[in-house]
């Protein structure tokens, strides 16, 4: 498995991508048929439109709260924790975390990882961190498996191998999994990755898992899954650890149940998972199962960047659910790897940014018509859309300009002749005589357009004024009356 | 300073001074819990659970034994899982070993650590009892102890879990607040919907991912209602 090269899609690269992406037939089908279904079954949920509101809101003002207190949640998180016999660890980078986790797992001289599903972990490419350390990290999630057999990265967050077709999954099983037949069939390649990964649970020295929810008052790991490779992996092996971003606390138990039902409405269009996982020690004397080691490990990695504003600190209301993604005509067309970012989507557009820096995301923000269906279905009333202005506007405004809470890559996308522009633009039309001028000018010689109009004609074709302006026709309008 | 320091400096340097909105997660739940009597939420909890794909078999306190060893019996499992110090466990096994063949039953007697190979490849299935039910979303919630670890509903291929069908919730907010839950969880507590599924291949659903491929709900059922209306109901 480790000598499969690892695909990056640097974001970067997201218009080249996107191009690729859309001239894909099969990909597309393969994109829009499945969002279909998702927002099909996620509507199916939801009969009682008031209720669905009045969840919302609720879900929107739990996670406000908790953010509010976000330090002093942390802390209480980390003392109740503590308390209980989970030892907890925080890293401000990627690197931090990843040198945390292999230091563990290094103590007690482990080599083999499971790993249930964790986002955070793709933030901080952990798989690749074990490897190169002599560790094997094995995911678990039957999608999260497929794809690192294939050498790729997931492209939906709650579906990792949606781009993958059946056929190839057949191929791949049949490559990698030792006698394992060609089959086409769903639930025999079930069962030929579930008695692989069986395997896998018996051998392992550690598990690793992400978190849905930290619940500060008892001390509680919450995890949402229905595969139960989640459970495996936080119950088999003698070490739990688990990782998440610092946003995922909350401060009472009660604030996980409106966030849980949801959390698995709006992502996959069901009533509940199969499993609701709550873990909140090691295993107790007497006790027969369960690791007797367990560590959380908070990853910052540019969350307190979108914390420190009062607008942005509303990307980290997100419970991750992946509802904006398949709603969003744009990632519907490109897939999920065409923005090279570890989050696709709406979300990704608008987190990627305090993760990576405004240097290697600026188009991101961009690529959207602004049509609004992701804040629409957003189960904790994020305003997406406009984050995305928001983002558009930090990343041209001037690097050298002075704000109380600048971002990574600030100016990114700054153009001192765009800014000229709109500067003499400000001057104008602040000015009555100044513009009538400019307009009485501009349609006299009109022929005398520049063709190339910076920006614009990137993608359009050059403006042209028309003979007379706005104003003088409703002149000779109202005197001809 | 540490990552830890920092971490919460910047935070602390951030967060806003004017105290939050307070969500009203009570009153929420106070308007929208339904208040159905016993049958109709349990005809609820085995729509739901059944839609799911897990066996619900409604049965009696004085009958469930019986009503398990019909089950073993049909099915054939060789090795049975349950745990025999406890009252239920006890009442089972005497079921079990009255059937014609009967299976071999074990118990989860020693850590995990010391016959993992078993408990995997040799337990075709587990038998435990819950500690509630969830009505609307269909759900058992179960909290594993020594006698009955969190393993046991997971890695056999099946698990019989016997539920006290008078102790089934409207929804989840009514048991956390009904059994204080906040003022302290166990090691690990469960709340379990279902036999493990996934749909990670072209969006097929298919049971058994990782964990039991059957789940059947042995539900004991008051003895004042009656159990053909109740499969009538549904
Ligand atoms: S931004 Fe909202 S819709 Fe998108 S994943 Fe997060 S919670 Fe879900």
């Amino acid at each position: 498995m480790s000598t499969h090269p690892i695909t990056v899609h640097p974001a970067r690269s997201f218009k080249a991508n996107s191009h690729d992406a859309v001239n894909d037939p099969h990909l597309r089908k393969s994109f829009r048929g499945a969002m279909d279904f998702l927002m099909a079954k996620r509507a199916a949920q939801f009969p009682d439109h008031n209720e669905l509101e009045a969840l919302r809101s609720l879900g929107e003002t739990v996670r406000q709260r908790c953010l509010a207190k976000l330090p002093q949640l942390l802390e209480k998180l980390e003392a109740q924790l503590t308390a209980n016999g989970v030892k907890v660890h925080w890293a401000e980078t990627p690197e931090e975390a990843n040198a945390i986790i292999h230091g563990l797992i290094a103590a007690r001289n482990g080599k083999l990882a499971v790993k249930g599903k964790s986002m955070v972990s793709e933030e901080t490419e952990l798989n690749h961190y074990l490897e190169a350390h002599g560790v094997q990290a094995v995911e678990s999630d039957m999608g999260e498996y497929i794809v690192q057999l294939a050498g790729e990265k997931p492209s939906h967050i709650i579906m990792p191998a949606i781009h993958k077709t059946k056929a190839q999954i057949a191929t791949l099983f049949h490559d990698n999994i030792p006698a394992a037949p060609y089959t086409e069939d769903v639930d025999e390649l079930i069962q030929l990755g579930r008695n692989a990964l069986r395997g896998m649970y018996l051998k392992a020295d550690v598990g690793i898992s992400g978190v849905n929810f930290a619940v500060a008052e008892t001390g509680t790991l919450c995890l949402v899954e229905n595969e139960g490779n989640g459970r495996m992996c936080t119950t088999v092996p003698d070490m739990h650890i688990a990782i998440t971003g610092i946003e995922k606390v909350v401060e009472k138990l009660s604030d996980v149940i409106p966030l849980y039902s949801i959390l698995p409405r709006s992502a996959t269009g069901q009533a509940i998972t199969t499993y609701f996982n709550m873990i909140s020690r090691p295993r107790q004397p007497g006790e027969k199962d369960g690791p007797r080691e367990v560590h959380l490990v908070l990853l910052d990695n540019g969350r307190s960047q979108a914390y420190a504003d009062e607008q942005l600190r509303k990307t980290l209301q997100c419970i991750r659910c992946g509802a904006c993604m398949n709603h969003c005509p744009v990632y519907s067309r490109i897939g999920g790897h065409a923005y090279g970012t570890v989050y696709p989507g709406p979300i990704g557009k608008i987190i990627s940014p305090h993760m990576l820096g405004l240097n290697d995301t600026q188009d991101l923000p961009t690529a959207s018509s602004l049509c609004g269906a992701c804040g629409e279905v957003c189960p904790v009333r994020i305003p997406i859309p406009e984050m995305l202005m928001r983002l558009r506007e930090e990343a041209a405004r001037d690097p050298e300009e002075k704000v109380p809470h600048p971002l990574a890559g600030q100016g990114a996308a700054y153009s001192p002749q765009l800014a000229r522009v709109w500067s003499l633009w400000r001057t104008v039309y602040s000015r009555p005589a100044l513009y009538r001028a400019f307009s009485w000018l501009a349609t006299r010689l009109r022929v005398f357009t520049p063709r190339r109009q910076l920006g614009w004609t990137v993608h359009r074709t050059p403006l042209t004024p028309a003979k007379q302006s706005l104003h003088e026709l409703v002149r000779q309008r109202q005197s001809s009356r | 300073m540490s990552a830890r320091d920092r971490i919460l400096g910047k935070l602390r340097a951030a967060a806003p001074a004017q105290t939050p909105v307070e969500p009203d997660v009570a009153g929420y739940y106070a308007r929208h819990t339904l208040q159905h009597a016993l049958p109709a939420r349990l005809a609820h909890f085995s729509h739901m659970m059944r839609a799911v794909h897990t066996e619900v078999i409604y049965t009696r306190a004085d009958s469930w034994p019986q009503a398990l060893a019909a089950r073993a019996a049909q099915a054939g499992w060789r090795h049975v899982l349950l745990a025999p110090n406890t009252a239920h466990g006890a009442r089972a096994a005497q079921a079990l070993q009255g059937l014609a063949t009967p299976p071999q039953l074990k118990s989860y007697d020693r850590p995990i650590d010391d016959w993992k190979a078993e408990l995997f490849h040799d337990v075709d299935a587990a038998f435990t009892t819950t500690r509630a039910g969830i009505a609307e979303t269909g759900t058992l919630i179960v909290w594993p102890d020594a006698d009955e670890p969190r393993a046991m509903s997971l890695v056999p291929p099946v698990h019989i879990a016997l539920f006290d069908a008078s102790r089934l919730y409207e929804n989840f907010y009514q048991a956390v607040s009904t059994e204080g839950w906040a003022n302290g969880l166990p090691t690990n507590s469960l709340l379990i919907s279902g036999p493990s599924k996934t749909a990670d291949i072209q969006q097929t659903l298919a049971y058994g991912a990782h964990g039991p491929r059957e789940l059947i709900v042995l539900a004991i059922v008051p003895d004042d209602i009656d159990l053909a209306e109740l499969e009538a109901a549904q």
